[in-house]
């Protein structure tokens, strides 16, 4: 089908050849058009971020190794968290998530650049001030009122910091409204002609839904952080209940956002992972459409169930009920993922190489991370672990388990691609055994600790508690020491990495089609579409294998 | 891909239900459940428990037969069967998660209604509301500088369907403070920094707060609501099991959250009586004194003093606030 | 590389050419205003969450506006929304000008229209300079404070851009009938903050 027209488009040779010019490191720290400059700038800064926020993640876990607080008082500690919180969200998965979209886009539907190559430094751009304001806080006494600000707790605590946090929010908030204005108008609009939108990789599928969340639950945290801003500063009382304002409004709308949030962080790595499980497992990925259209599902599904952060706060009982419903459902278009992404692997030639690995550990963390997350959307069972350490078992699953694998996972894919090295396999499978034991032995414990009656953002805590907390510690410093063979690795590997070539996956989406690293305006001609993106097996049999398809699908059926 | 039915995956069924089942109920996770409505939360939560493993396994078991059977053999370059889908497995895969979840929101909805979640009063009536909050006059409003009665929809856990409309056995105003709890017996005029019960009587809480969101917790209970400055909220619950319990403030609400903890003492009918006594003589000028002082004009050391012993806060935590 | 089961030529960089091709490569399509429009749902959102907050109050609160809210005098802004809807108007004229290459006729137009939109801010100031309430007065003020000016904040912006398109069009073909972004984008803008101004009137005021 599109393989054919495509073929047919193929004449004579090129006429104009450019020169490409090298990049050099200068480039990557000045205002540069590149989408592919702009992606490392994204994935480093976001990097720099995970540290920091790690780091803080560290001291949290040391004041929780005792019920007393004494490594930190408990103000500190509560601006360890928040900052904590605020900066793995909006300063590391967030940005991330961009970087990968930005690197990858253009190069998977074969463009030269993204729509709006200025907009798209300027989005990036936006990023370093956000986040220096933000660390800037801690001169200034850090926010203590969590990321969520509930006012009018925030409105009275640490109020220079709140205001900073803010505006810092204000920042990165419009800087990931004007890129995804950047991915949906590429994606929609810059294919090469060729390529329908069923020729698309699942990963531009998956950044539609995630842009569409981007654009239309960003704007409210906006004015909810406004009203928020002129509650604190010029004295009005939106939120502030003596001033006869209503503090729920705002969790309405903060959670508005941030419920839509969460998909913002896991969806482009759904993403990622629905391209790396067919490669590295040589199989079609199963079930295309369903993939796509579930992506879309959970965005949609996604804007109408933020209340769920809510039962046990001001929201009646019929409007619980109702939240309740919707975001179970949210189980039905994420289990056709996760049973498509078993489906692509079962029967396949899996390489178990670091990439392969660090996506099978996102499966089956997120698959944890999503049970607990419906057990939470029963009320009834709601209203007992709300604000516990399930809640935080539940969460670090879905954003280390999911989006934070998913991230590695895609690191590891498309490193080759980006620097043109290959990457330490062993040090890789380290990084992975270290990162996912610590993972599991840090965050699981803590569903026990919440069902117990441990309540989150707690500095001092009942003794008997200990153990369990102790266990949740040596996991967190095991996660630390994990990414010593990770930095280790990519810095090695950048000067001392095999040559990858240009496509050492063997891979069939447009970006393996270049060199790599790609050539500054992407592909010296045009790209062709030879084959739909996970096309794999489709024709080679006959080449070969002796096999027939028959032959091995009855062979994969008899050993199940 | 068909869906597998020979014997092993037979037997691999029957394991996988069996040991959910197994787990479902004997997972020993939750504390103990000192009233009903505990249990019929632990019910859901181990149906809850008893899907998650089956599910977890399943999914679990394919990623580990895959990662030791689907291993790419060192020299093998070629591709694995190219199956692009199988509708009938897709639409089974899509209608059970479907049914599995219409059945947890259906049990929910019965169990919620059953611990009084759907009560009208707390649900959505609000000419009833307004009712209830001009009965309490007795709380401590005049002192904060809003009124909780204005208006607002009560929130929380209403009574049991069967007990709707009737007048609880007892009634208890619950106010949140920056880090304490203060909870006052309207009916007879007593009050203090823990709660005290009768077992097996049917009580109302209703729940305020003074200066910031808290959220009143009885994890042995499995019940928990927000104290909203502004509104009104309630839980009504009958306690079954006499013993002693911890409160816990489960909201953020300021550096000494984690310490905004005190207890609930469950006793017999004649325990409660014999209490009853002893503080209808004592505390009756205590309580007007607790709450006659305005927290926000106290530094948070000076606040706590008083209730230091009771909130477990030690000497040497009073000593940081300042 | 190895012996692959893909056929190489797959996976190998193909160099082609054609006709198609050549027109799309470099001057590639102007996508701008289908960013413009993409970029204004982001902005309909913001006034979406102000107006629900804003709903929200109004549903929830016993009483609306809070007891001792002074009236609001109506002649005023009901002018003020005359003169921006008329100006939507008469700056589509200034577009469909420029649609012919009449480049005198754009500035015309659109001289009117910045005219129109700093009368409008104008009346605005006026009008808050003689309330008799303030910012922090009660919930409904500051509600109303933070609506109209946002909305003043993008009559502004949409203003600037006006004058940013009149200066543009000194130079003589800066726009013509086949380029001319900058006049639609601005005029798309204005649309918006036009029926934004409708709502909101709707709702503060006559409501
Ligand atoms: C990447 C981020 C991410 C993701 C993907 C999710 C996914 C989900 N989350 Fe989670 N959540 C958070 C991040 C995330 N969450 C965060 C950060 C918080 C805390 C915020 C705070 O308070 O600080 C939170 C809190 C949170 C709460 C509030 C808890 C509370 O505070 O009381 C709830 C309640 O309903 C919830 C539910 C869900 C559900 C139902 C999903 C679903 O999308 C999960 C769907 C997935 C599966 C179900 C697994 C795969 C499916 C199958 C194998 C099919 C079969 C399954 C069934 C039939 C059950 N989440
Ligand atoms: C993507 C998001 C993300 C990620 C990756 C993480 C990662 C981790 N988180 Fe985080 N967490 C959140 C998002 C995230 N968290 C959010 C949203 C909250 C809620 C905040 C709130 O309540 O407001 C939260 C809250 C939270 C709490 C609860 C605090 C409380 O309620 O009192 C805890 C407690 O253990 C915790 C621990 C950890 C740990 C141990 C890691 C580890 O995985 C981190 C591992 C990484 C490193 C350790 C970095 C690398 C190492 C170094 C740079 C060397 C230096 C290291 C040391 C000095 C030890 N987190
Ligand atoms: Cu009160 Cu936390
Ligand atoms: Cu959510």
């Amino acid at each position: 089908m599109s393989t054919q027209a495509t073929e047919s488009l193929l004449t004579k040779d090129s006429g104009q050849g450019k020169e490409p010019k090298q990049r050099v490191w200068q480039d990557y720290f000045t205002f540069n058009t590149d989408h592919k400059v702009i992606g490392i700038q994204y994935m480093v800064t976001s990097f720099v971020f995970y540290f920091i926020g790690g780091a803080l993640a560290g001291g949290i876990r040391t004041e929780l190794a005792t019920p007393a607080s004494d490594f930190v008082d408990p103000e500190t500690y509560n601006r360890l968290f928040t900052m904590h919180g605020t900066i793995m969200i909006f300063f590391w998965i967030i940005p991330a998530g961009a970087a990968f979209a930005n690197y990858l886009i253009p190069l998977m539907i074969g463009a030269e650049d993204m729509a709006f190559p200025r907009l798209n430094a300027v989005a990036f751009w936006m990023v370093p001030p956000g986040s220096l304001l933000l660390l800037s806080s801690f001169f200034f006494g850090a926010p203590e009122s969590g990321w969520t600000s509930y006012p009018p707790l925030s409105l009275i605590s640490s109020k220079v910091g709140e205001g900073i946090w803010i505006f810092s929010l204000l920042v990165i908030g419009t800087s990931s409204i004007l890129g995804a204005i950047n991915f949906l108008t590429t994606i929609l609009k810059m294919r090469i002609p060729t390529m329908g939108i069923y020729q698309m990789p699942l990963f531009c599928w998956s950044m539609i839904a995630t842009s569409a969340l981007v654009l239309i639950a960003t704007p409210v945290l906006a004015a909810a952080l406004i009203l928020l801003s002129f509650d604190l500063i010029v004295g009005t009382n939106f939120f502030n209940p003596a001033g006869g304002g209503d503090p729920v409004v705002y969790q309405h709308m903060f959670w508005f956002y941030s419920h839509p949030a969460v998909y913002i962080m896991i969806l482009p790595f759904f993403g990622a992972i629905s391209e790396i499980l067919p490669v590295h497992a040589r199989k079609p990925i199963f079930g295309y459409r369903a993939i796509a259209y579930s992506s879309l599902a959970i965005a949609f599904l996604g804007l109408i169930v933020w209340a769920h952060h809510m039962f046990s706060s001001g929201t009646p009982g019929w409007l619980r009920m109702f939240f309740m419903i919707t975001t179970m459902v949210i189980a039905v278009p994420t289990g056709i993922k996760v049973f498509s992404w078993c489906a692509t692997i079962w029967g396949g030639k899996i390489s178990f190489n670091s990439s392969m690995l660090f996506a099978m550990g996102f499966i089956s963390a997120f698959l944890i991370g999503g049970l607990s997350g419906v057990m939470l959307a029963s009320v009834p069972f709601d209203i007992h672990v709300h604000d516990t350490y399930f809640v935080v078992a539940h969460l670090h699953y879905v954003l280390f388990g999911g989006s934070v694998l998913g991230l590695f996972a895609g690191f590891y894919h498309w490193y080759p691609k980006v620097t043109g090295r290959m990457i330490n396999e062993t040090l890789g499978k380290i990084h992975f055994f270290l990162t996912f034991i610590g993972l599991n032995i840090t965050f699981l414990p803590m569903h026990q600790l919440g069902l117990l009656g441990m309540n989150r953002r707690v500095a001092l805590y009942d003794p008997k508690f200990q153990t369990l907390n102790i266990i949740c510690t040596v996991g967190a410093y095991i996660m630390a020491v994990s990414t010593l063979p990770f930095i280790i690795n990519v810095l090695w590997s950048l000067k001392r990495g095999a040559k990858a070539g240009r496509n050492p996956w063997r891979a069939l989406t447009l970006e393996w089609q270049t060199s790599s690293p790609p050539a500054i305006e992407n592909f010296a001609e045009e790209p062709i579409l030879w084959s739909e993106p996970y096309e794999y097996g489709i024709d080679s049999y006959s080449i070969d294998s002796d096999q027939q398809v028959e032959a091995i699908l009855a062979e994969v059926k008899a050993d199940v | 891909m068909n869906i597998p039915s020979n014997i092993t995956t037979l037997i691999a069924g029957i394991v996988l239900t069996l040991v959910s089942l197994w787990y479902g109920k004997n997972h020993g996770l939750m504390p103990v459940a000192a009233s009903e409505d505990a249990s019929r939360v632990d019910d859901i939560f181990n149906l809850m428990m008893t899907v998650a493993t089956g599910l977890f396994i399943l999914v679990q078991g394919v990623l580990i037969v895959s990662f030791f059977k689907f291993r790419r053999r060192k020299d093998d370059q070629t591709d694995g069967p190219p199956i692009e889908g199988n509708i009938p497995l897709e639409i089974l895969w899509t209608a059970i998660p479907a049914v599995i979840v219409l059945i947890i929101s259906v049990y929910s909805f019965e169990i919620y209604n059953a611990m009084g979640g759907l009560d009208p009063m707390v649900s959505h009536d609000r000419a009833k509301m307004a009712q209830m909050s001009e009965g309490d006059s007795s709380a401590p409003q005049n002192l904060i500088a809003f009124n909780p009665g204005k208006g607002a929809i009560a929130l929380g856990l209403g009574a049991t369907p069967n007990k709707q409309g009737e007048a609880p056995d007892l009634t208890v105003n619950v106010l949140g403070v920056q880090y304490a709890w203060i909870f006052s017996y309207p009916d007879l005029g007593i009050g203090g920094g823990d709660l005290h019960l009768p077992v097996g009587k049917q009580v109302r809480l209703n729940i305020s707060a003074a200066d910031v969101i808290h959220s009143f917790w009885l994890p042995e209970f499995r019940i928990k609501q927000d104290a909203i400055p502004g509104r009104d909220a309630v839980l009504t619950f009958t306690p079954n099991r006499v013993g002693e319990y911890p409160i816990i403030c489960a909201e953020l609400c300021g550096s000494y959250h984690g310490g905004m903890v005190t207890k609930l003492y469950v006793h017999s009918t004649e325990d409660y009586q014999a209490w009853l006594q002893s503080q209808q003589i004592a505390t009756t000028d205590d309580l007007k004194e607790a709450i006659a002082i305005n927290p926000a004009q106290l530094s948070d050391s000076e606040f706590l003093a008083p209730y230091a012993g009771e909130i477990g806060i030690d000497s040497q935590t009073l000593q940081q606030i300042q | 590389m190895q012996s692959s089961t893909i056929d190489p030529s797959k996976t190998a960089l193909n160099y082609h050419n054609s006709e198609e091709t050549v027109t799309q490569h470099g001057a590639h399509h102007d996508f701008r205003m289908f960013g413009v429009a993409v970029f204004l749902i982001a902005e309909s959102m913001i006034f979406l969450g102000l107006f629900t907050a804003f709903l929200i109050y109004k549903s929830t609160l016993p009483e609306w506006p809070p007891a001792g809210t002074p009236e609001l005098d109506l002649l005023l802004p009901g002018i003020n929304t005359i003169n921006l809807i008329s100006s939507s108007f008469v700056m589509h004229k200034g577009q469909s000008a420029i649609k012919k290459n009449d480049i005198s006729g754009l500035k015309i137009w659109f001289g009117i229209t910045a005219l129109m939109g700093a009368l409008f801010l104008v009346g605005q100031v006026y009008e808050y300079s003689h309330l008799e309430f303030g910012l922090t007065t009660n919930l409904f003020a500051s509600s109303f404070f933070v609506l109209t000016g946002f909305h003043g904040l993008h009559v502004t912006v949409g203003l600037l851009l006006i004058l940013a398109v009149l200066w543009r069009s000194r130079k003589a073909n800066h726009y013509s009938s086949a380029e001319h972004f900058g006049v639609e984008a601005a005029e798309l803008y204005w649309h918006f903050v036009d029926v934004v101004w409708i709502i909101l009137f709707a709702l503060v005021y006559l409501l």
